[in-house]
């Protein structure tokens, strides 16, 4: 276990976010009732997303500088994380959505410009998927890397701002709007954000290591 | 004087239980979560939880023992 403390922290955050998620007070809201639960484990997988886009994004630009293989390594795992938080991040929101907007799908715009991006960024792996030389795979997945995250910019954060939604923070839905003053849920949400965010980096981390193994390994064969 | 303090203290709880009675909050699991059996539920997630921490680990460690190999 190398530099392992913030592997701990993770696991402490999670584990206080599970049980304080559970049991700590919190407002007695109409419709949502004790599904604003939700809000620890449904909007940390999204956070988790935007933070390992992020840094992928943050490494396609320094492989297009560079043109070390390594760091198409590192931007296209980040990338392969950040999906899996994303698919969880869909899956919990329409659940959630089902019985309290009353129906999994309601087109709410932020519904839309998430499914949108998530598009996007699964046409990244068939990018990916598609070509064989190493070199060029690398580069267009980076060119294409970088169009992606700037595109995800309005369409999760710009354009549902701009009208009516369904999720709090914009437009409608006044009945979930006091949770964003209740200091009981922050000594929870905090915590949980961060968590998940570490344990979204420490599964990366893992599957970059394998990745550099694997490539090492075929170097090696190629050489011998 | 008593009987004025007397009923003070009466009238403020006989209107403490009027505005019981009168406002209606939204139904929580108040109950639940002190005799219904909610903490079974967090023993559930909290097992999940130290599984899938468990499985992480032990990746990590065989990872770590590829990478001394190579």
């Amino acid at each position: 276990m190398r530099r392992s403390w913030w592997k701990v922290l993770c696991v402490l955050f999670l584990g206080y976010s599970i049980v304080a998620g559970l049991l700590s007070p919190v407002p007695a809201l109409n419709i949502v009732n004790e599904t604003i639960r939700n809000l620890y484990f449904h909007v940390p997988m999204w956070f988790t997303m935007i933070l390992l886009f992020f840094v992928s994004f943050i490494y396609a630009l320094k492989y297009l500088r560079t043109g070390r293989i390594e760091d198409d390594i590192f931007s296209s795992e980040l990338t392969k994380v950040g999906i899996l938080f994303s698919i969880l991040g869909m899956i919990t929101g329409m659940e959630w959505a089902n019985f309290t907007w009353g129906e999994p799908w309601s087109n709410d715009p932020k519904q839309l410009g998430t499914a949108i991006s998530m598009l996007i960024y699964f046409a990244y792996l068939v990018l990916r998927g598609g070509m064989k030389d190493e070199e060029k795979r690398a580069r267009i997945s980076a060119v294409y890397n970088v169009f992606a995250f700037a595109l995800m910019i309005p369409l999760i954060w710009v354009l549902p701002r701009m009208v009516d939604s369904l999720h709090p923070g914009s437009g409608g839905n006044p009945g979930f709007n006091t949770y964003d003053l209740d200091s009981n849920m922050r000594l929870v949400f905090y915590p949980a954000v961060l968590g998940w965010m570490l344990m979204g980096v420490w599964i990366t981390s893992l599957r970059i290591r394998l990745s550099l193994l694997v490539n090492h390994h075929e170097n090696k064969m190629v050489t011998s | 004087m008593l009987k004025n303090i007397l009923f003070t203290i009466c009238f403020s709880l006989f209107s403490n239980l009027l505005f019981a009675a009168e406002t209606q909050s939204p139904e929580m699991a108040n109950t639940l979560r002190s005799d219904g059996k909610i903490y079974v539920v967090v023993l559930v997630l909290a097992t999940i939880f130290a599984g899938i921490i468990a499985f992480l680990i032990r990746l990590e460690r065989k990872i770590s023992k590829l990478e001394k190999n190579k």
